[in-house]
């Protein structure tokens, strides 16, 4: 096992956002968790990644605890997160932004072969290399957050919601090299609003509501779900 | 017009001064969204370094302000770890009202232990003064003006090409998507404050050199002025710095030219009022619209 979360909870101030969650992330897997607006998935992630401190509950990496440490240190050891609005760093050039992604790596080789792979995997990235990334589109400014995250060299990949604001052409591409990532060898681990896609190309998926898991299994399982077909895929 | 070339050169040295603090205003102001009304003293601590290390270690000029930046980046960095730092989270004002705590006790902390009194600059260098047609400048003026564009040059550099450059830009503009690939934050907002403090360091030495006495208050009105020369410029914008610390000397010795001594600072806080009212982002800040 990758990752395990387990009884995680997290308040934002007096509101608990996040009420007790387990789940596992299992190695080469891509791992969707689906839910409403406001259902704690961000929440989830930040505190994966070291921006927020759970109330309680653990969260073991490679079977070390990692809920109190430093942001830098978890992305030390593997785990980089493209967060929810791309956040691409405005004013710096792509290749500074896909830079700033490898700040931690000392392997000189291994950071360049790096920019070829994202290059590669993102041919419009390398067009517009010395562009502000400001002026990028929404599905470029995606992938530029997706090369800046992989830069990183992640074991664990965790994304928030990669589809948000996009276009449908976009969409189904920005699916495809999530999955193309995962061939790679990089575990996903997912979040999304838009479930039909996030469940499609899962291998497991879980569903939050209110800050509670209510439901998993594998991603085709709950594709089926009368509840999940019910409360987020409009059948 | 001769009059309007000579104060041009004395506006532009004074000015050069002012960029010099004033970016070290907008550096901290960029990164972590902090006035740092103790800027000004660090600058006070630079003129007294040079102060020390001429008179006790007979140290010629470029040693002297070499050693005062490196000493004032250490002051800056300490400042920071012991009083900022501590209050990363907490809100805005807490920061601030420190700031000010830290700025009063650098003055009476330097008051105590070496006494308020004025004290003359050692003199390094021979004061030596050119004529050109009908303007006089000082090599003093010159050397100002020389090497704070050539500071000015090295952190656009920095700034520019080098890692921890990048890394003060991407945090300044987004500290959580710094955090999440990796970016130190606690290091960069450190060396932030090392360059800014060294940039303030440099300027003592300088003044030093130029106005021949310092004492521990000698940072307030300066700090203060480049703290507006900021503000104009556009704050957090290290090109507005610059320009805002041009204009400040210009308009400060434009007013002094015309007979108004009296009223040289009181001038410049009407620009900041002006600024504030007119153009609040500055010459060169964009009116920030958040982008969803």
């Amino acid at each position: 096992m990758l990752l395990q979360v387990s009884d995680l909870a997290v308040n934002y101030g007096v509101i608990h956002a996040v009420k007790g969650v387990s789940f596992d992330v299992n190695e080469g897997e891509i791992v969707s968790l689906i839910g409403a607006n406001g259902a704690g998935k961000t929440t989830i992630l930040k505190t994966i990644s070291g921006l927020m401190r759970p109330a309680s509950g653990k969260i073991i990496y490679e079977g070390k605890e990692i809920q109190n440490k430093k942001s830098q240190k978890i992305v030390a050891d593997g785990i980089s997160q493209v967060p929810e609005g791309r956040h691409i760093f405005p004013g710096l050039s792509v290749l500074e932004n896909l830079q700033m992604g490898a700040f931690l790596r000392k392997d000189r080789d291994g950071v360049k072969a790096d920019y070829a792979m994202v290059f590669e995997r993102f041919p419009v990235l390398k067009e517009r290399r010395d562009q502000d990334a400001a002026t990028l589109s929404g599905g470029e400014q995606q992938m530029l957050a997706m090369g800046r995250a992989l830069m990183a060299k992640p074991k664990l990949l965790l994304m928030d919601e990669p589809s948000m604001g996009l276009a449908p052409i976009f969409i189904n591409e920005i699916f495809d090299i999530i999955q193309a990532i995962k061939k790679q060898g990089t575990t996903v681990l997912l979040i999304e609003q838009n479930a039909s896609k996030a469940l499609s190309i899962a291998d497991r998926g879980y569903v939050l509501s209110t800050g509670n898991i209510i439901l998993s299994g594998t991603g085709k399982e709950l594709l089926a779900n009368d509840e999940v077909q019910k409360a987020y895929l409009g059948g | 017009m001769h009059t309007v070339l000579q104060q041009l050169v004395n506006g532009l040295s004074l000015g050069s001064i002012y960029a010099l603090l004033a970016l070290g205003y907008t550096m901290v102001y960029g990164i972590i969204k902090l006035i740092n009304f103790a800027h000004g003293d660090i600058y006070m601590l630079g003129a007294f370094w040079g102060y020390y290390v001429i008179n006790q270690w007979h140290f010629s000029f470029w040693p002297a302000l070499i050693s005062a930046m490196v000493f004032c980046a250490l002051a800056g960095v300490i400042i920071e770890y012991l009083a900022y730092r501590p209050l990363r989270n907490s809100p805005r004002i807490a920061a601030l009202i420190t700031a000010i705590g830290v700025s009063f006790l650098l003055e009476n902390g330097m008051s105590y232990l070496f006494s308020s009194n004025v004290r003359s600059f050692p003199q390094v260098i021979a004061v030596k003064q050119y004529h050109l047609g009908s303007v006089t400048i000082s090599n003093i003026q010159l050397l100002i003006l020389v090497v704070s564009i050539v500071l000015m040059i090295l952190l656009q550099l920095i700034i520019k090409e080098t890692k921890m450059g990048k890394a003060m830009r991407a945090v300044s503009v987004d500290a959580d998507a710094a955090q999440l690939i990796g970016i130190n934050i606690d290091r960069t907002i450190s060396f932030t404050f090392a360059l800014g403090s060294a940039l303030a360091g440099a300027a003592g030495v300088l003044i030093g050199l130029y106005y021949n006495s310092i004492d521990p208050l000698m940072g307030m009105t300066p700090g203060i002025k480049a703290f507006v020369a900021a503000v104009l410029g556009g704050i957090g914008l290290i090109p507005g710095a610059a320009l805002g610390g041009f204009v400040i000397g210009l308009i400060e010795t434009a007013v002094q030219a015309l007979g108004f001594s009296a009223f040289k600072d009181a001038v410049v806080y009407a620009v900041l009022i002006l600024i504030l009212l007119v153009r609040p982002a500055g010459i060169l800040g964009k009116n920030v619209k958040e982008k969803v």
